[in-house]
């Protein structure tokens, strides 16, 4: 029998730095989730592998904020039973990363946006007070660095390409932008405020929007929710595909 | 055998030219004197890096080929991996193996520097990178345009 649907507020004790993590963890294993739906599709073969070797990272991260994630709540899950045990209503990753991939300027606006977050976000942990997050912080920081690298150098080729490429990666632009200010809502509780991060990913994105020939949308549409478990109903599907072997097959290892 | 010889000898699953101690992911080995217990502490190169599970049955098993049967592989993140705790030996092995090896970082930076890498086979500095990643999470694709034949470079992290 699957364990009931826990609600984060019975947490008790641990509500600041379990929910934190539990997001972050989210946040890394849906993108992982994502980017893996490439492999054997990307338009060349070296995206192809790149794109899989960046869900990896993300993979790797996701594990390991999840172990935390299971430790501070102390209720006995592991990695495994919060990825694959849990409903939708149960997730807390942000909506940018539960999005389909779109075309591959779509991806990329993904992938640019994330990176651009995750960098200052694992920054400051790795500075911050909690030793465990500090290390992971520590070691995703230098992935993420890469991540944000290799998507900033697409946008900006594609971006300052071709008129059609302009047009498609300035449609990808528009459509993902209202996403990335649920990841700034502010959190006084959290181990990392998330809107003191706000000033750093404005500056990066401005430079390489700038560089792409590419401009920032504006929009007052700010869809957000996924930080409560609100979810699109893309995320559904998602996790349907991701979790029905473990589901049907309780502990199988191979 | 010594305990700290045995696991310094297990190469890397994915680069089997290398060992764990010269790729600086052996850490730590330490025995217990009352118990002969074996404690080895290793840290991954990539938080993802799927060779992990492999290292610690391959560390298990390389112990208990020595003698020392009751091991315990402990899995550290701090303080993260650098690409400059690879052995000199380590580095001239990789070469040998046609893998540039990365070039010393020295500090603490995240911003991707792309220096010259100069091709493990002919040794011309002439060359390109085809891909940003490679065969496994810690390589990247490069080509000669020199003598033409791609390589593996490990990049510097």
């Amino acid at each position: 029998m699957l364990r009931a649907p826990q609600s984060r507020t019975e947490g008790g004790p641990v509500s600041g730095v379990f929910d934190f993590t539990l997001a972050l963890g989210d946040d890394a294993l849906i993108a992982a989730q994502r980017l893996g739906e490439w492999t054997t599709r990307a338009p060349e073969m070296e995206e192809d592998i790149a794109l899989a070797n960046i869900a990896l990272d993300q993979l790797g991260a996701a594990r390991l904020l999840l172990t935390y994630a299971g430790e501070l709540e102390g209720a006995g899950r592991d990695e495994d039973d919060l990825a694959f045990l849990r409903d939708d209503r149960e997730f807390r990753n942000c909506l940018l990363v539960e999005l389909p991939n779109g075309d591959f300027g779509v991806t990329m606006a993904k992938l640019f946006f994330l990176a651009a977050w995750q960098l200052p976000l694992y920054t400051a942990l790795a500075g911050g007070g909690d030793d465990r997050l500090a290390a992971i912080g520590a070691k995703a920081r230098k992935e993420s660095a890469y991540h944000l690298d290799h998507a900033s150098l697409w946008v900006k080729r594609l971006g300052d390409g071709t008129d059609e490429s302009h047009r498609r990666m300035q449609d990808a632009v528009d459509q993902v932008w209202p996403y990335v200010h649920e990841l700034f809502t502010s959190d006084p509780a959290a181990p990392v405020d998330p809107a003191t991060l706000r000033a750093d990913f404005d500056a990066t994105v401005a430079a390489v929007l700038d560089e792409a020939t590419l401009t920032r949308p504006e929009t007052r549409w700010t869809p957000g929710g996924g930080r409560d478990g609100v979810h699109t109903e893309q995320l559904s599907y998602l996790l349907a595909e991701m979790q029905v072997l473990h589901r049907a097959h309780p502990g199988a290892s191979w | 055998m010594n305990a700290r010889a045995a696991v310094a000898a297990v190469v890397d699953p994915e680069i089997r030219v290398v060992t764990i101690d010269e790729l600086g992911i052996l850490r730590a080995v330490e025995e217990e004197p009352a118990t002969g217990r074996v404690v080895v502490t290793i840290t991954p190169t990539y938080t993802g890096c799927p060779a992990m599970d492999v290292i610690r049955a391959d560390i298990r098993r390389a112990l208990a080929a020595a003698g020392h049967p009751d091991a315990e592989v402990r899995t550290v993140y701090a303080p993260a991996w650098s690409t400059d705790w690879i052995s000199d030996a380590g580095r001239a092995k990789l070469a040998a193996a046609g893998i540039a090896p990365p070039a010393r970082r020295g500090d603490d930076t995240v911003v991707p520097l792309t220096l010259a890498v100069r091709c493990p086979r002919c040794g011309s500095p002439e060359t390109t990178q085809v891909s940003r990643f490679g065969s496994t999470a810690c390589k990247a694709l490069w080509r000669c345009r020199s003598c033409a034949e791609p390589f593996d470079h490990l990049k510097a992290l």
